[in-house]
């Protein structure tokens, strides 16, 4: 099936506009987690976030006989187990001496260790829990699975994300760069850390099923990271990463549609990362191909200039 | 506002880092229209006194007013211009958005800086010398055009009363220069400026008043009353082992100076 073809199958466009929302969202968001140095943080919401879709899953099917695999249904389960190991991180760090990284790395073990076993069991249950098929996808996502109402959510989480950062757009410009004076100019940081992380939530869990678990972190810090190279203000920064994070969710889906059982995420974060790779060597002004020419420059230049005086 | 009313009015403020006392019974009144440096030595606790003033570090015991009232009812009384480190300054934003921060607490919630912000932001820029800076990336700034930079945010906070910590650090003759005299003109238009400072070279040469400080006060008042060799010499003398217990002790009889 050739590219035209497919594009003209209704399945896959849905699919396909699944995943380019998904890229561009969680790459606009993933702008601030990378510029706020939280990468481990949304790793951790990323990871977490398996507890709760298995516990949601079980839940739906103790309550219909049958286990969900919408979204409708898993995304809040994600999002709980995610904000819950948050939480519980803020609480160890303020309840004992371990470090916030340690707790971090301590709460991702402990909710995908037991979100993974909770995998295993679903599979292995007898007499099978209906609808078990297809849920260990959501380790390393499957794009194909996607259905419209998944698509509707998708929607919906993603444009009240997009949403809320465009509103507090200058609030949280100025607690990135500069907490401290944010607090001193009146703002209740409070609210902010909880805008910035509900942004943070929203733009992870919002990939979990086409992405998976594993690897959704990725998708909110490299296309920031590539971005970062070739912009200098932050409002070009983030429409740049979230241009490369669709581009990454298009690869994705059309990848996950010619060949089969490949799982989407490796495939959509790889691009990400080829992205990432150009832009690290190639950008006129951060690469380092431009900055080795510059200190040649440096060199070369036998007069060997005074730098640049500042102006009285 | 009648210029009888301190300032910055510190009544018996103690701060602690976990059982550590940085700061010990503090009294400090600090007058209106003056340029105040706070001088110590190294983790003599200055920064912990104007973080606290500030009611960014949380304090154990203590009554503070800015301006005859609590703090925490307007904290825009206060411009605060922290050390340059705080920052990190290769984050994607130019000069004239920096400085332009400095208006969104006039702004509050929501609303976006428009053309009178620009403008300010602009005049700052130009009263600091660095107007031709405005497009640059902060990251291609130096140290003290850094610092300028900071200045002129805390300007457009239109605030009477201005923090700096260690404006003088890692920045060139031009800009030491340029900070001292725009320090003098917000002072002759009735702002008041608390400067911290460890480096006592400078403290002559433009200080109106000077509160030297070591975990208590050890001496505040006019530079000709206060830096003298003997307040100097027990403000900077360091017992490691008892030296806490020993300042405490010397000091008392200061204050009011």
């Amino acid at each position: 099936m050739n590219w035209l073809e497919l594009l003209s199958d209704h399945t896959f466009r849905t699919v396909l506009l699944g995943t380019v929302s998904i890229g561009a969202v969680s790459g606009a968001i993933g702008c601030f987690a990378y510029l706020r140095r939280q990468s481990l943080v949304g790793d951790v919401i990323s990871h977490s976030s398996l507890l709760g879709v298995m516990l949601f899953f079980l839940a739906s099917f103790w309550i219909t006989g049958e286990g969900t695999k919408s979204l409708f249904v898993l995304i809040p389960g994600a999002m709980v187990s995610g904000v819950a190991a948050l939480w519980l991180t803020q609480l160890l760090v303020t309840k004992t001496n371990v470090r916030d990284d340690s707790a971090l790395g301590v709460m991702l073990a402990i909710f995908f260790g037991t979100g993974v076993m909770l995998l295993r069991s679903i599979q292995k249950a007898t007499p099978p829990i209906p609808g078990r098929r297809g849920l260990e996808d959501y380790l390393f996502g499957m794009a194909a699975s996607m259905t419209q109402a998944d698509l509707i959510m998708i929607g919906i989480v993603g444009g009240a994300t997009l949403l809320l950062m465009l509103l507090f757009w200058k609030e949280l410009k100025l607690f990135s760069l500069d907490p401290v004076l944010a607090q001193s100019l009146g703002f209740q940081t409070r609210w902010l850390d909880l805008i910035l992380i509900a942004l943070l939530v929203n733009g992870i869990v919002i990939g979990i099923q086409c992405i998976g678990v594993v690897l959704m972190v990725a998708m909110l810090v490299t296309p920031a990271a590539a971005a970062r190279q070739w912009t200098r203000t932050l409002g070009p920064m983030v429409l740049l990463a979230a241009c490369i994070g669709a581009v990454c969710g298009a690869v994705g889906s059309f990848v996950s549609a010619t060949v089969s059982n490949i799982p989407t995420g490796p495939v959509v974060v790889l691009t990400g990362v080829l992205i990432f790779a150009v832009s690290i060597v190639f950008s006129p002004s951060r690469g380092i191909l431009s900055r080795q020419w510059k200190q040649k420059n440096v060199l070369d230049s036998s007069s060997l200039e005074r730098p640049q005086r500042e102006p009285a | 506002m009648s210029k009888e009313i301190p300032a910055i009015d510190v009544k018996n403020l103690t701060v602690a880092y976990d059982a550590n006392p940085v700061l010990w019974n503090v009294d400090l009144v600090i007058p209106q229209q003056v340029v105040m440096g706070l001088v110590g030595p190294n983790g003599a606790g200055k920064s912990t006194l104007l973080k606290s003033i500030l009611g960014l570090t949380p304090k154990l015991a203590g009554e503070i007013s800015v301006l005859g009232k609590p703090f925490k009812k307007d904290r825009r009384q206060i411009s605060y211009v922290p050390q340059r480190s705080t920052v990190d300054w290769d984050f994607p934003t130019t000069v004239l958005d920096l400085v332009l921060m400095g208006t969104y607490g006039q702004l509050g919630w929501f609303r976006r800086p428009g053309k009178k912000e620009k403008s300010s932001a602009t005049a700052a820029l130009e009263k600091l010398g660095i107007e031709d800076f405005a497009k640059r990336q902060i990251n291609e700034l130096s140290g003290g055009q850094q610092q300028r930079a900071f200045l002129a945010r805390a300007f457009v906070q239109q605030a009477p009363i201005y923090f700096l910590d260690e404006p003088f650090t890692g920045v060139d003759v031009t800009t030491e220069k340029v900070i001292v005299e725009f320090l003098h003109e917000l002072r002759d238009n009735g702002k008041t400026i608390v400067v911290v400072q460890h480096d006592l070279s400078t403290v002559g040469k433009y200080l109106d008043q000077i509160t030297l400080i070591n975990q208590t006060i050890v001496g505040s008042g006019t530079v000709d009353d206060v830096f003298t060799d003997e307040l100097i010499e027990k403000t900077y003398r360091v017992n490691r082992i008892n030296g806490f217990d020993q300042t405490s002790d010397s000091n008392t009889s200061q204050e009011d100076a």
